[in-house]
């Protein structure tokens, strides 16, 4: 049965369409959390397709030796912004905004726990973005020296000191992170304070679906991950503005303590990042081997341990600045400790697909893709825990392709995934299977063209961050063929743009519970009321639609 | 996978890369082609952690494999479920042990490999060398022996009977630069307000390729490195000519004027000239490189007068400014320069 | 298609912990990780200044400020709980007397840090010392100021007739966050003006 949102049918019922304007009013006014997880994964889409076409330029600038594409100048304010673009304004808004849209429905709840903070959330981070992009305009400063921020997405004091990034371009990077750190922290509060406090009756917190768990430890990761960079921007801001010390090495400061605290929010970032992935996978898996998660409560707590051990893994990042021994050893053993809770997620997904009936419909074959390639990013990392060898693959392409494993071939294909997956509880459409395959078979092969001859560049020699190379040096060959692999993927993103434009003006309509899942989202109509629930639901197992589809066999019978 | 066939793997790497450029002065600098001895660790270390991913990539991919295509859903399908397993403590006891096991290896190897490169003793015979990392050149100084070069660094090559490696201190004038020179050893960070210290033990003459790897500014691509191992007796007498103060040669007169009377003696140093600036490359010797500008331009007449007249032309966003000198100038002070041997 | 319902027996009671303390426990934890790394910093460069005042120079114990800031925790515990039993007068002085010794304390470290910049000669920019000094005791000052607006708005509110002994709970929560303030100046206490003899 599907419900069209009764705001929109009863605008319809009026047989006048609503003005453009009325229709804006209604979005930027709006405390909904689905209307605003809705917006944070469009935003984040179409910063996608910003950076996407900054690697692009990069991609093209390096496929020959010596290259003249664009200016070094140029390249590195496109490397510059394509990572910061993609960590803070494409991962982040997606992310977060696939948490804003289903934790509510999945804990059975009308709406998250602080509407308005939400939407005050979302707008900050939304401003965060356009603020990184105004320095192309803003930056000149009274210096005239620079437009966007060049000086990497972690930004290395003392490169970031006035002396040496002159004008405003390093104070767009460092705001304009601040910024949508501070929407970030309220999103997190505000998942926290739902998942905590709006869970419907029955639901303890050992019942609520792995997305909505793995979500909290999201949550509960930012407040303690993002801070760190707040405070370290902070400081950054007042050396260049009040003439600090805090990364001044002329006057005694540490380049290194930068580092430090950057890393300590920029390790549990990465894991920010992808640990929502895994939450799409931890929920599309089951539902499409038509077998329950294996080993729910070992899901549970590995991810509450990746959580905790990945607060102390983040000088791994450091290897090759100079720490002691002992440092060394530390945060290699720390690195390698994380990696088996990881290991164990593999192997319980794995166990769900297993003896199950496998469904192989676009979110199904963007999760098979995820855990091929996850499980080649998870081996890279450990290649890279080992200390010594590190020592050769840090700041080399090697470590450009395990993260791109991770976030593209990782996080991506899921969320890819799980638009297909959820596409039609939020819009009442379907998107089309035939170019749902396009896009995956195109994006696999772009994909790993790209980023597979990329670990081997790194192997034998070359670093990253650099706007060209020489020729004679082995790198060209890799190069290419990475710089080819572009072409499959603007393919793949080509197909997927019609898809959802397609799907959006004339796609087939979706009922409540296309796909014969098991979470509290499908028992509501597609697109859901803006109330949720028409009565507030109560549940007795982990899968309350698989209770209510098998009565006879129902799941807290084995739970 | 062996030694051997890693370096297999890199020379048909190699090869291939050779077949595309169509240049036959190809120089590898794979980590996996070491001449010496914290490389040589860096890729016993490898070996290991490569063979275990290797086994636990063929082991998961295959189950993956194997599990997507056994458990399709059959296309005459009764639309029943299939059997649901909620888990199972044993196997999950199991692949927690197991990985955990691996891991416990992986760090003794790991922690000793650690120890044996960082805690390295100096032997009586290591060379001591600085290395001064700047924006976007490298300033190298041998404090024992008195020379100050740059971009090019000249040791010795080292017998295992009679060891002489190279003990290098890395500083930096500047911003975070990193050492790295893949053949010789793993990288090490150049920090500002930090004196960081690595060695490397040749045991191979010739020369080795390497490059900054940390990202230092807008040159970060052009700060390249050769280092030169050469037998002992060559280096010697490398060091012997290194030491002599520039040549004084009465017919580039005209230009030794030129060079001293324009600003290049606030930024460079000819060793027995007026000429003693810290900011740019020592010059004393500068025809005895083989590159110009850390690696971006050959060491030729026709490079050296591109790079004075407009260096932002050759090397975009470098330090040194034009100085508008006049064709005339330009030829005498590169007849000059040309004879600093 | 209807919600699904439990299936046989009774239900307990279902109570979940209240959204506006999770909420600022979500903000607390969240503050305390950014003056974490700001007392890590001061920590970290403890005895490296390169020249210029030392802490032992300059900093004098300030005994009164803090107890003022302190007792500030006290009275606003009254408060709250004065307007848990509907005693709203009793709660508007109090809550009065929290924001006074709040504003006292900041007129202190205000006088503080005049001497030490014109007497003392020390700065933010003065060396590594004035830099981590006056980033940590200002960001807690910041924090304090923030805490001072959030009281005097719940306060002209108050005394519009406007708070009642339904909003004790909220009350409650924002006193929270006073805590937190007097908290982390435990911690400054402790690690600068202490730590500095």
């Amino acid at each position: 049965m599907a419900v069209l949102d009764p705001t929109i049918a009863a605008v319809h019922r009026d047989a006048e369409r609503p003005s453009v304007l009325t229709i804006l009013h209604e979005w930027v006014v709006t405390v909904d959390h689905k209307r605003l997880g809705l917006m944070y994964i469009a935003s984040g889409l179409v910063f996608f397709l910003v950076a996407g076409s900054e690697a692009a330029i990069m991609r093209l600038q390096l496929a020959l030796p010596n290259n003249h594409v664009v200016s070094p100048q140029v390249f590195n304010r496109m490397l510059t912004l394509h990572g910061t673009t993609m960590v803070f304004f494409v991962g982040m808004p997606i992310v977060l905004g696939f948490a804003n849209y289903l934790v509510p429905l999945m804990v059975g709840a009308r709406d998250m726990a602080f509407p308005r903070l939400n939407a005050f959330s979302f707008w900050m981070s939304l401003f965060g973005g356009c603020l990184l992009y105004f320095s192309f305009l803003g930056a000149e400063g009274l210096y005239g020296g620079g437009t966007a921020p060049d000086v990497g997405w972690f930004a290395y004091a003392p490169l970031t000191a006035r002396a040496f990034s002159r004008g405003n371009s390093t104070d767009y990077w460092t705001l304009s992170i601040l910024v949508s750190g501070i929407g970030s922290i309220g999103t997190a509060v505000n998942l926290i304070a739902t998942t905590l406090c709006l869970r419907c009756r029955g639901m303890t917190l050992g019942k609520m679906p792995l997305f909505v768990w793995l979500n909290f430890v999201v949550a509960c990761m930012i407040l303690i991950a993002i801070s760190p960079l707040t405070a370290a921007q902070i400081m950054l801001t007042l050396d260049r503005f009040l003439g600090a010390h805090f990364f001044d090495t002329q006057a005694g400061g540490s380049a290194v303590l930068w580092q430090h605290f950057f890393w300590i929010f920029g390790h549990p970032e990465v894991y920010v990042l992808m640990l929502p992935g895994f939450a799409f996978a931890s929920e599309i898996i089951p539902v499409f081997s038509r077998k329950v998660i294996f080993g729910y409560p070992f899901m549970v707590a590995a991810s509450v341990s990746i959580g905790f051990i990945s607060l102390g893994v983040w000088a791994h990042h450091m290897f090759t600045v100079g720490m002691a021994p002992a440092g060394n050893t530390f945060f290699a053993v720390s690195t390698m400790i994380v990696g088996v809770p990881t290991g164990i997620k593999v192997f319980n997904w794995l166990a769900t697909i297993w003896g199950g009936k496998i469904r192989f419909a676009t979110p199904m074959l963007f999760c098979i893709g995820f855990l091929f390639q996850f499980l080649c990013a998870g081996l890279t990392g450990i290649m890279l825990a080992v200390a010594p060898f590190d020592w050769q693959l840090s700041d080399s392409y090697f470590v450009v392709a395990h993260f791109h494993y991770v976030l593209i071939g990782g996080l991506l294909f899921t969320i890819f995934a799980a638009i297909y997956y959820w596409f039609p509880k939020a819009t009442g459409r379907r998107l089309d299977e035939t170019l749902g395959r396009w896009h995956f078979w195109l994006f696999v092969v772009g994909f790993n063209l790209t980023f597979a001859p990329l670990h081997f560049a790194g192997m034998i020699g070359m670093p990253r961050r650099i706007y060209t190379y020489q020729p004679g040096r082995g790198f060209e060959l890799w190069n290419q063929i990475a710089s080819a692999g572009v072409v499959f993927q603007v393919a793949a993103i080509v197909f997927f743009s019609w898809n959802v434009v397609r799907a959006l003006v004339r796609g087939a309509p979706a009922s409540a519970d296309p796909w014969d899942a098991w979470t509290l989202e499908w028992s509501t109509s597609s697109p859901p009321p803006p109330y949720n629930f028409e009565t507030p639901p109560v549940v007795r197992s982990r899968r309350p639609l698989w209770d209510v589809k098998h009565p006879d066999d129902p799941d807290w019978r084995y739970e | 996978m062996t030694r051997a066939g890693a370096a297999a793997l890199v020379g048909v790497a190699g090869a291939a890369a050779r077949a595309v450029a169509g240049d036959d002065t190809t120089r590898t600098s794979s980590i996996f082609a070491p001449v010496s001895a914290p490389a040589d660790a860096a890729v016993t270390a490898a070996m290991l952690v490569l063979a275990i991913t290797a086994g636990i990539f063929v082991v998961v991919g295959g189950l993956l494999t194997y599990g997507v295509v056994r458990f399709r859903q059959p296309p005459d399908d009764d639309g029943s479920e299939p059997p649901q397993v909620y888990g199972s403590e044993q196997i999950e006891l199991a692949w927690t042990v197991i990985p955990i096991l691996i891991v416990v290896v992986l760090c003794l190897v790991t922690a000793r490999t650690v120890y044996d490169v960082q805690g390295a003793t100096k032997p009586p015979g290591a060379v001591d060398v600085t290395v001064v990392g700047h924006q976007w050149w490298w300033e190298i100084r041998y404090p024992a022996l008195g020379i100050v070069t740059a971009n090019e660094l000249h040791v010795p090559v080292s017998d295992p009977a009679n060891r002489t490696p190279t003990f290098l201190a890395l500083e930096s004038a500047d911003v975070a630069h990193s050492f790295w020179v893949p053949r010789l050893a793993g990288k090490t960070d150049v920090i500002p307000n930090r004196r960081n210290t690595m060695w490397i033990e040749p045991r191979e003459t010739g020369l080795f390729l390497g490059q900054c790897a940390e990202y230092c500014g807008t040159q970060h691509a052009h700060m390249l490195l050769r280092v030169y191992v050469h037998p002992r007796a060559e280096f010697d007498a490398w060091v012997t000519r290194q030491r002599e103060p520039g040549v004084a040669d009465a017919s580039v007169a005209a230009g030794r004027h030129v060079f001293e009377t324009t600003a290049c003696i606030n930024c460079h140093t000819v060793r027995g000239t007026v000429a003693t600036g810290r900011f740019g490359p020592d010059l004393t010797h500068l025809m005895s490189r083989d590159t110009l500008v850390a690696g971006a331009a050959p060491m030729t007449p026709e490079a050296l007068r591109d790079w004075i007249a407009n260096p932002d032309h050759v090397k975009p966003g470098a330090l040194m400014p034009a100085m508008q000198l006049d064709a005339t100038e330009l030829d005498q002070l590169v007849a000059y320069l040309g004879t600093l041997r | 298609m209807s919600a699904p319902s439990a299936i046989g027996g009774t239900t307990p009671a279902w109570t979940l912990p209240d959204r506006g303390r999770v909420g600022i426990g979500g903000l607390i934890l969240a503050e305390s990780a950014v003056f974490a790394i700001f007392v890590a910093a001061y920590v970290f460069y403890v005895g490296k200044s390169l020249s210029g005042p030392t802490p032992k120079d300059v900093l004098d114990l300030p005994v009164v400020v803090s107890i003022l800031l302190w007792s500030s925790s006290l009275t606003i515990h009254v408060a709250v709980r004065a307007l848990r039993g509907g005693a709203v007068q009793s709660f508007m002085l109090w809550w009065l007397v929290t924001i006074l010794l709040g504003a006292a304390f900041l007129a202190g470290t205000g006088a503080e840090w005049h001497r030490l910049i014109y007497q003392d000669g020390l700065t933010i920019r003065t060396n590594l010392f004035g830099t981590t000094f006056y980033s940590l005791v200002g960001l807690h000052a910041v924090h304090v100021i923030v805490g001072l607006v959030l009281l005097t708005i719940v306060l002209v509110l108050a005394l519009g007739g406007h708070v009642t002994r339904a909003h004790a709970e909220r009350a409650d929560t924002l006193s929270l966050y006073w805590h937190f303030v007097d908290a982390v100046w435990l911690v400054v206490f402790l690690v600068v003006y202490v730590g500095a003899r």
